[in-house]
């Protein structure tokens, strides 16, 4: 059968695998040898899911959201990812890689971060288990989300602004390889999403299948099936999205919509649509869809939600793109803004300005009546309130 | 045969030199090729610069951003070089990292390669065994050396199915590092370079990243090759711009 899961080399059809430089390989190969013999390790899988009940807070609720599912006339389930400590999704990934880390031996951690969410789910895990760690975030994320880089402080990482190039998440992810080149013994570098080398697009979307794989038995409890018409997610290098289609993938009848920003509009020069934008190219060691000039350089996105800026995205998402498994929407920061306070109204919950993009789409995006669609609520909206307030004039 | 085949039997002490093509300035690239051979250089690695390159440090990084600022772009490259052939004898290597590549399409650009006459190409980020399996009949179709990089970390059974895939020389990084990030050999590179000393590799070894002057240059050949010189070099640009080309090359060797 047709698989859209990555194969043994990391592919998912022609997107993936590992473009990366010699320097490199000892550390991918080592992971690339490994990873699936600890995820398959009976204390790794005991320590990854004691962890995730008792300190992040799973399982998240499957949430039947009554309000917005009158108002668009169909089923609307929320999995509430906000509701996992830190704020995401994102610590479901930094737990299995830190847990991983420690099977291979190494004693520090480097993260990349665009908002500081990563990093900050990052860095609290090195806290936890006591593991020096260092986080590069661009010079201008730095200025724009202090309360982020406080949050890392506190929780005793490094912070080093990256200065090179844009001085943005992609430079950020950069300088976090350039280290892992200069440390390739005793580093493990957590990457924090679905991007980079193989293994990594795999292992991270097997770190945040626990969210489809809650769905799964969520919805069995509350519709009596495991299946929704649509899972709907936000895509920026994808790792909620990868997470929350997991466990639907190779599932025909369950349509999948990833929902990327189109900033202030596909054509207007200031956009991160890589779907629509992109070609296919190299980024970050992955073959994939990317944002770059004719000459193939890479460009620099835009979004007003930081974690939906980066100029690539993840290899799966880029072949559910282009074999049309997926579906794919691009929502503006109007049209995302507008979502997230809608939800604040009629359900009481916040999001992240990331999630409000996948919460758009129903304004054009029409269902059945009794369609069961899940949005994966990936992110609480506390460390975007100053965008709220500034944009809202709040 | 190959112009860097040639070199590599004639000479020992092979100096290579790096340099991001269109920096200083985007029309330097001409002169700076033809006053690197004027003063000895035995092969040059053109850079073709890109807007992430993850192997390289600052150096590097900075000469890449302000070439592409200049308007440095892969035409462009192939434009200033189309009669390089001309004046200059020495093998040219171009040097960069794969998506530039990709976009341009890796047919066209070697068959450009081919007609002004570029010897080899070194594309860090692609790897062996894509290399293999989807260009390797282009690049030798097109007459083009592929030049494999191995480092401290690299095992030796990979060195050896790296060595079966070379020709003309190996590119053998000297520390664990980006480039220009380290200074001056240690214990650690001694021992690694009498360790692929005395493999009995079918392919020389030219050694790269840390060496930046005469000391430097000779701990390197004592055992390769040859050595490349890249950041130190490019460092010299920025504060000499392309006048002492000469001064600085003499000061290597």
């Amino acid at each position: 059968m047709k698989s859209y899961h990555a194969d043994e080399r990391g592919y998912y059809g022609e997107f993936g695998g590992a473009f990366i430089p010699e320097m490199l390989y000892p550390n991918c190969e080592e992971l690339r040898q490994n990873y699936l013999s600890i995820m398959e390790e009976p204390s790794f899988k005991e320590e990854f899911h004691q962890l995730l009940k008792d300190y992040v807070g799973r399982p998240t609720p499957l949430y039947f959201a009554k309000r917005l599912s009158e108002k668009y006339n169909t089923k609307i389930y929320l999995k509430r990812e906000d509701l996992c400590h830190t704020g995401a999704h994102k610590v479901n990934n930094t737990i299995g890689q830190i847990l991983m880390a420690k099977k291979l031996g190494k004693n520090r951690i480097i993260a990349e971060t665009g908002a500081g969410q990563h990093g900050v789910a990052t860095a609290t895990v090195c806290a936890l288990m006591g593991i020096q760690c260092v986080v590069y975030m661009g010079e201008i994320d730095i200025a724009r989300q202090a309360p982020n880089v406080a949050r890392m402080k506190m929780l005793g990482a490094e912070v080093r602004p990256a200065t090179s190039g844009s001085k943005t998440l992609k430079d950020a992810t950069n300088e976090a390889i350039r280290d892992w080149i200069n440390n390739p013994v005793n580093t493990h570098y957590i990457i924090g999403s679905v991007v980079g080398p193989h293994p990594y697009p795999d292992m991270v979307a097997r770190f945040q299948s626990v969210i489809s794989e809650e769905i799964k038995y969520q919805l069995q409890e509350k519709e009596g099936r495991e299946n929704p018409d649509y899972v709907v997610a936000c895509v920026g290098g994808g790792s909620n999205a990868a997470g929350a289609f997991y466990h639907y993938l190779d599932v025909p009848e369950v349509g999948i919509i990833a929902v990327e920003a189109a900033g202030k509009g596909i054509d207007s020069g200031e956009s991160a649509a890589t779907s629509a934008l992109g070609k296919v190219g190299i980024i970050h060691g992955s073959k994939t869809l990317l944002m770059q000039t004719q000459d193939g350089q890479i460009t620099e996105p835009y979004s007003i939600s930081a974690g939906l800026d980066y100029p690539g995205v993840g290899p799966m998402h880029a072949h559910l793109y282009a074999s049309g498994r997926g579906e794919f929407i691009s929502i503006t920061d109007d049209d995302a803004m507008k979502a997230g306070l809608e939800l604040c109204k009629l359900e009481g919950i916040i999001p992240a300005i990331e999630t409000s993009h996948a919460l758009a789409i129903f304004e054009d995006r029409k269902f059945n009546t009794d369609d069961v669609v899940v949005v994966n609520l990936s992110g609480r909206g506390d460390k975007d309130l100053q965008n709220y307030i500034d944009y809202f004039k709040l | 045969m190959n112009r860097i085949k040639q070199k590599l039997q004639e000479d020992n002490k092979i100096l290579s030199i790096y340099f991001s093509a269109g920096y200083p300035n985007l029309d330097d690239t001409v002169k700076i090729i033809q006053d690197l051979e004027k003063n000895g250089v035995d092969l040059i690695e053109i850079g073709l610069p890109f807007s992430d390159p993850l192997a390289d440090g600052p150096t590097i990084q900075e000469s890449s951003t302000a070439a592409l600022k200049n308007g440095m772009n892969t035409s462009l490259l192939f434009e200033q070089l189309k009669d390089i052939r001309k004046t200059v004898s020495i093998p040219l290597i171009l040097m960069g990292y794969f998506n530039p590549v990709l976009q341009y399409g890796v047919e066209e650009f070697c068959a450009q390669c081919e007609e002004i006459g570029i010897d080899g190409l070194i594309l860090p980020d692609l790897p062996l065994d894509v290399y293999q399996e989807e260009y390797e009949d282009i690049f030798k179709k097109h007459g083009l050396i592929n030049v494999f990089l191995i480092t401290p970390q690299t095992s030796d059974e990979r060195i050896k199915a790296i060595d079966d895939a070379s020709e003309g020389f190996i590119y053998m990084v000297s520390s664990a590092s980006t480039t220009g990030t380290k200074q001056g050999f240690g214990s650690e590179q001694s021992e690694y370079f009498d360790r692929i000393a005395s493999m009995g590799l079918n392919n020389p070894q030219i050694v790269g990243f840390g060496i930046s002057n005469a000391e430097t240059f000779e701990q390197a050949t004592q055992k390769a090759k040859g050595a490349i010189i890249g950041s130190a070099f490019i460092k010299h640009l920025t504060a000499n711009g392309v006048d002492g080309i000469g001064d600085f090359v003499k000061q290597i060797r």
